[in-house]
């Protein structure tokens, strides 16, 4: 009995993500099962267009959770990821002590004893209440906990993933005049990159390690199903098969599901039944983003439609 | 289990995979979590805890199929403990009485392995050879070269001793069964060192690897095997990829502690000028611009073929690499080598100038005349050949020049330093206007003075 119910939560999960229009394969569904079990934040990574960004927004829907994002970019750091102080606030705060520092002091004579007084006097330039919470920090203090979702962490320095070591691995962060803040629940964590550059292994080893390749036409299929659901299937399955034999091309940068998901919206939009060269010729630049590697395909379109109503005759 | 994972977790070092403590650890509590019944979802969770990029999952993805793919020996040690205790305290003396019942018959008086093997119990065979296995810790096992130890290690635990006696002992006795016995004999090798190279595939491979990467590394590129061209660019790209990963580290360093006043009161200017945000100076580091002048001729060609490749697969760490090759005259390859695949580009570059004797005073003229501009002073200019100039004018003068527009100006010799001006080697009179001078015979050489030239930028 207690074999069953792992692979039994796992398909729960895979459910669940579908019922928010993220068909998930298994590997996904047993990624997001383990780190819910475990606690391990999840690194993703895979081409753009695959629908890393996407599995974040899918949990956070099923679970009912508040999404925090932080977008990385070069240059971002701790002031802007963390916290900030107020600094304004702090200056206004200061000239009110200074107009009360009479009362403050209660008039004391010797310079001892003013001494003796302020530090008797409660110190709120550095408290809590002078912290603008950034997103690691929001994340912390969500009390229901939430999907706390760190985008492209590859465009952001190297000195930035060392930030993040703590949060990923103890789910709290130390602001050096306040003190270590842990988290009121475990939020759940998604890194997402696109191998832009090598992440160091200090990070890669607090997480969870998913790659999201392009999906198997089946699977991509779906997809598309749950995504645009005036799509015909005859259309639904040529326009994959399409879209695969694409993909076997040397091209700069291949279509990848969200291309596809704009794809059949166009073609419902224009009212096509099924794919024929012409309409493919109009409607390539959805799929392919580069001049060079739409001249590149132009020539195959034919060959590749017939390949593509081939299979699904037989499929 | 445990010991089981212990095992794979080994194996999965073995392919290359780095499983650090920690990550055994997640991947302990991991398989807590789902258990062992789904093997699909079992890889899963594997390849999601342990392996950490794309490669590592291909790589682990073959160990965990492999490795599963054998019988479970701790399922079976408890069998075998079973068994032994059968065969040490039931079947022993079962067989001895039914031999003193029988009244001599002729599998009286042999071992246990003997006995084993006739009864051609494949099971016990197979439980008796992992566990002896265990005893001979066949998981140590790392390179080819042991295969033979440690089949004889296996076959010594199992008492192949004992058997061999009852081989010659039934020769004369009982021919008929020494045969079978000596067939079963054959087989039973057969099956271990099926075993053995199984496990020198599971624990092994990287080992190997390393050791041929060793000897490569240090072998002479003029005079390596056409055979062993392709591993050597495999290797060259490994040296390739590791420089990368250690100088493409982003340029810009933030200074912290020299504030950069124009910026700041720029920055502030809403506040009046009063600094709420400060704006510190940056540093920045200039990527490496690579000048490379190889000569392709003779025996020093198949060195440059290596280097012009090791160069132009370093895009992310180098700006700028403008490549030149000559024998007699020079040429730009730059296109030819960002265009064509390695073998290709070396063959179109060796058709337009490879095979004539070498004339560096020309070829340095060449280079002045035409491309001289391409050198600035933050430029290393690295001169690959070994200098050897069929006694016609060296042009010494051109090289002072390029030295004194470029960074640095860096010789490469392929051959020894005591052979260094002898014959019509000219390095002598070069090196007076080199920055540096070294020998670059084989592909450690060849990584160490690409990495310093690297280095100088950061």
């Amino acid at each position: 009995m207690a074999d069953t119910r792992p692979t039994a939560s796992i398909e729960a999960v895979e459910s669940g993500l579908a019922a928010q229009g993220y068909i998930a394969s298994r590997q996904i569904a047993t990624a997001v099962y383990l780190s819910q079990q475990i606690e391990k934040p999840i690194l993703v990574e895979g081409p753009a267009g695959v629908g890393k960004t996407e599995l974040a927004k899918a949990i956070a829907a099923w679970r009912g959770l508040k999404m925090i994002r932080l977008q990385c970019y070069e240059g971002l750091d701790e002031a802007k990821a963390l916290y900030e102080w107020k600094y304004a606030k702090q200056l206004l705060y200061t000239q009110i002590l200074k107009d009360k520092l009479g009362e403050v002091l209660g008039g004391a004579q010797t310079l001892a004893a003013a001494l003796d007084q302020l530090h008797t006097f409660g110190d709120v330039f550095f408290s809590k209440e002078f912290v603008e919470p950034r997103p690691l920090l929001q994340a912390l203090e969500q009390p229901a906990g939430c999907v706390l979702l760190i985008d492209e962490i590859d465009k952001s320095d190297a000195e930035f993933e060392s930030l993040l070591l703590e949060i990923l691995s103890d789910f709290q962060v130390t602001i050096p005049e306040l003190g270590t803040v842990s988290a009121v629940a475990p939020p759940t964590v998604i890194l997402t990159s696109n191998s832009e550059r090598d992440l160091g292994d200090a990070l890669k080893r607090r997480c969870l390690h998913l790659h999201i390749g392009f999906p198997e036409q089946k699977l991509e299929e779906r997809i598309v199903e749950s995504r645009v659901p005036g799509i015909s299937q005859t259309l639904r399955k040529q326009m994959v098969g399409f879209i695969h034999e694409i993909r076997s091309l040397d091209l700069k940068k291949l279509p990848s599901v969200s291309e596809a998901i704009d794809w059949a919206r166009v073609l419902v939009l224009l009212q096509a039944s099924e794919l024929d060269t012409e309409i493919v010729k109009d409607t390539l630049n959805v799929l392919l983003k580069y001049e060079a590697d739409i001249e590149a395909a132009t020539p195959q379109i034919s060959s590749f439609i017939a390949k593509a109503s081939r299979q699904g005759v037989f499929s | 289990m445990r010991e089981n994972l212990h095992r794979f977790f080994r194996a999965a070092r073995g392919a290359g995979v780095r499983v650090s403590p920690a990550e055994s650890i997640d991947a302990m509590r991991a398989v807590a979590q789902v258990g062992f019944a789904d093997r699909d979802i079992l890889r899963d969770t594997f390849l999601l805890t342990l392996a950490k990029t794309q490669d590592e999952k291909r790589s682990l993805g073959e160990c965990f199929d492999l490795f599963f793919s054998q019988p479970e020996p701790q399922q079976e040690n408890a069998e075998q403990s079973k068994t032994d205790d059968n065969s040490e305290s039931g079947a022993n003396p079962s067989a001895d009485e039914h031999g003193d019942a029988a009244g001599g018959a002729a599998s009286e008086n042999v071992g246990p392995l003997a006995q084993m093997l006739l009864s051609q119990d494949r099971a016990a065979i197979s439980t008796a050879i992992a566990n002896a296995s265990g005893a001979a810790s066949l998981p140590d096992i790392r390179y080819f070269t042991q295969r033979g130890i440690f089949q004889t290690r296996i076959l010594d635990a199992m008492g192949i001793q004992r058997l061999r006696d009852d081989i010659d002992e039934q020769t004369t006795r009982n021919p008929a069964l020494a045969e079978r016995l000596q067939e079963a004999l054959n087989g039973l090798r057969g099956t271990v060192r099926d075993t053995v190279s199984q496990a020198l595939l599971l624990y092994g491979r990287e080992e190997t690897e390393n050791l041929r990467n060793e000897i490569l590394r240090n072998a002479p590129l003029a005079r390596i095997e056409p055979r062993q061209v392709e591993q050597m660019r495999t290797l060259i790209r490994q040296i390739a990829r590791r420089l990368r990963e250690r100088y493409s580290k982003p340029r810009k360093r933030q200074r912290r502690g020299h504030l950069d006043v124009r910026r700041t009161l720029r920055r502030n200017a809403a506040w009046g000028g009063v600094p709420f945000l400060t704006a510190w100076k940056r540093k920045h580091r200039d990527r490496p611009k690579i000048v490379a002048l190889c000569d392709v001729s003779g025996s020093v060609a198949r060195v440059s073929d290596f280097f012009l490749l090791l160069i132009h697969s370093l895009h992310e760490v180098v700006d700028d690499v403008r490549s030149f090759a000559f024998s007699g005259h020079l040429i730009e390859v730059s296109d030819i080598l960002e265009s064509k695949s390695p073998e290709e580009a070396m063959k179109e570059i060796m058709s337009k100038v490879g095979f004539g004797s070498s004339d560096y005073g020309n070829s340095f003229a060449d280079f002045e005349h035409n491309w001289m501009s391409a050198i600035t002073p933050q430029t290393t200019v690295i001169v690959l050949g070994d200098a050897r100039s069929n006694n016609l004018d060296p042009r010494a003068d051109i090289l002072r020049r390029i030295g004194e527009r470029s960074k640095r100006l860096v010789w490469l010799n392929p051959e020894g330093r005591m052979v260094w001006g002898f014959g019509d080697s000219e390095m002598p009179r070069y090196a007076t206007f080199c920055t540096v001078v070294r020998q670059c015979a084989t592909a450690r050489q060849l990584e160490r003075a690409v990495s310093d030239i690297v280095a100088t930028y950061q």
